[in-house]
């Protein structure tokens, strides 16, 4: 006989699917199952990212902003007032103030509109006189006790309310939401392990022949815990992947409900640039970070498995 | 030819599975050089898989000294067993076949696992299959070759690397005769380039054919190590 004897024999890679893995860890399950873990992470991630926005855009609207209560602002300021109205008097030395940037006395009618919640539509016909609020914009962090003793020299009774204490509520609310963004984000990151983790063990059990004679045939533990972790990473980067792109339409559709509060925007690419460019750059790792995942469970459960054997 | 370095000896070899299991093997002392061959004898129950098992590496012996290949198995650390694995072809009872690869690609595994380039892989799996005969049947799964056709490929995948040491536990068991006379020529042609070849068997009258010295197992102990010319006898002794 001679080779031309011999049947065919298709070309096969070496590191082909020796162990029967492609039947023994499906492509059916563990990607749907890490699709949906990817789905919750992207979720998580863009909860993050939006806390973390949000708590600079609170940041930048609060931490500089003052707002000074001068009862009976029509009334003669002190000596120091020059003959102005007390609200007129602390808005002058306020303009004067090293760090204000702006300090607006509001109208009677807008004080009015603020109090409509608690004192009705027609303040007017109250008793009470309102007081001149002014809001103050400074350029950066202003001492509220100083700033109030020296308003009280041309207006005594002034109140000078810090919104730094609201920025900081403002800040652990954001810094909370930021720590569950981030659990979810663990949690999303051990479930899937753990996934991996018994799908590897599963194969294990599958292939426990297979594995017992490529390791009597002189397999090396690095070998068999190889063929594993390929799989494993390209199921988990596969199922990762859908699990991202799934998730795209439901960012776009939660950035379409924040439009009223932002500039208006179209549909689409418009839609797409309202999310926060840290998010779409953080998008694309999560498959990554999914393979990597897939490959190291599955290299230390495999090596664990194996290192009973002589 | 001989080299005792480079075969096998066992020193009081003992062997349980489990840590309060009964002794499969007990104190089982004997050695053969390389390039040697012998029949292992003994009936079933005897421990005459077991013996193969510790020889293939499969299990560590729970007392005594093996060396296999030169190497002290006791003291060898676990990661450079592979390459000592490699170096021995096993033929196992029940062919343990990977039923998931053609037959071509079961006997190309061991050489694929000890990275032989895939040229070479194709042209001595060609070669071997050629040689016992399954040149049509290269890319059929075990399932549907017959069980002497599945034996000819556990065969055909010890054999292909040429290994130092090369053990078969009742090789001919399904094979007629003139296919166990053609394994035996097989052997004995491996053996006579210097492989080591211990054969486990019920057939006596191979044994008769093949006159060759004998380990002969009785209830997990050495009974007999004959030489050549007492080879009849040891398996009658085996058999009783």
């Amino acid at each position: 006989m001679s080779d031309r004897d011999i049947a065919p024999v298709s070309l096969r890679p070496r590191n082909a699917d020796d162990l029967g893995l492609r039947r023994a860890l499906s492509d059916r399950l563990l990607p749907l199952l890490v699709a949906a873990m990817a789905f919750l992470a992207v979720l998580a991630l863009a909860g993050a990212v939006g806390a973390q926005g949000l708590a600079a855009h609170w940041r930048g609207d609060a931490s500089a902003m003052l707002t000074v209560q001068v009862p009976q602002p029509e009334a003669p300021g002190e000596a120091g007032a020059a003959g102005y109205g007390r609200a007129a008097a602390v808005q002058r030395l306020l303009a004067g103030e090293p760090g204000v940037i702006s300090a607006r006395l509001l109208t009677q009618a807008e004080v009015a509109g603020l109090l409509s919640p608690w004192l009705g539509q027609d303040t007017k016909a109250l008793a009470l006189a309102l007081p001149g609020v002014l809001e103050v914009h400074a350029a950066g962090a202003t001492v509220a006790s100083a700033l109030s003793a020296r308003l009280q020299t041309v207006a005594p009774g002034t109140l000078v309310e810090a919104n730094g204490v609201w920025f900081d509520r403002l800040a652990a609310l954001a810094g909370s939401l930021q720590a569950c963004a981030a659990l979810a984000l663990a949690l999303v990151t051990f479930v899937a392990t753990a996934v991996v983790a018994v799908a590897t063990r599963a194969g294990l059990a599958a292939r426990r022949d297979a594995i017992d004679i490529v390791h009597g045939l002189g397999a090396t533990d690095g070998m068999i815990a190889g063929r594993f972790s390929a799989r494993l990473t390209l199921l988990t980067f596969a199922g990762a992947a859908a699990g991202v792109v799934g998730a795209v339409p439901m960012l776009l559709a939660i950035a379409s409900l924040t439009a009223p509060f932002g500039a208006p925007t179209g549909p689409g690419i418009a839609l797409a640039a309202r999310l926060p460019p840290a998010l779409w750059a953080a998008l694309p790792t999560l498959p990554l970070a999914a393979g990597c995942i897939g490959w190291l469970t599955a290299q230390v459960t495999v090596r664990a498995w194996l290192a009973v054997l002589p | 030819m001989v080299d005792e370095d480079r075969g096998l000896a066992l020193q009081g070899v003992g062997l349980r599975y489990g840590l309060y299991g009964p002794a499969v093997l007990d104190d089982v002392s004997f050695s053969v050089p390389a390039g040697g061959f012998r029949w292992l004898l003994g009936a079933s129950g005897a421990g005459k898989t077991s013996l193969l098992r510790l020889l293939t590496l499969a299990v560590r012996p729970t007392s005594g000294a093996l060396r296999v290949l030169g190497a002290a198995i006791e003291s060898t650390r676990r990661a450079d067993l592979p390459p000592l694995r490699r170096r021995i072809g096993v033929v196992f009872q029940d062919f343990r076949l990977l039923p998931h690869l053609s037959a071509f690609d079961n006997v190309a595994l061991p050489l694929r696992l000890a990275g032989r380039p895939e040229g070479q892989v194709r042209a001595d799996a060609s070669e071997i299959l050629r040689w016992v005969g399954l040149t049509r049947r290269t890319d059929v799964h075990p399932a549907e070759l017959s069980g002497g056709e599945q034996q000819r490929v556990a065969i055909a995948r010890a054999v292909i690397g040429r290994p130092a040491l090369l053990l078969a536990d009742e090789p001919t068991g399904n094979l007629d005769d003139a296919q166990a006379e053609r394994l035996m020529q097989l052997l004995r042609e491996l053996n006579r380039l210097g492989t080591t070849v211990i054969v486990a068997t019920h057939n006596e009258s191979l044994v008769r054919r093949h006159p060759a010295a004998a380990l002969v197992l009785e209830e997990g102990r050495l009974v007999d190590a004959s030489d050549e010319a007492q080879a009849g006898e040891a398996q009658a002794v085996g058999h009783e």
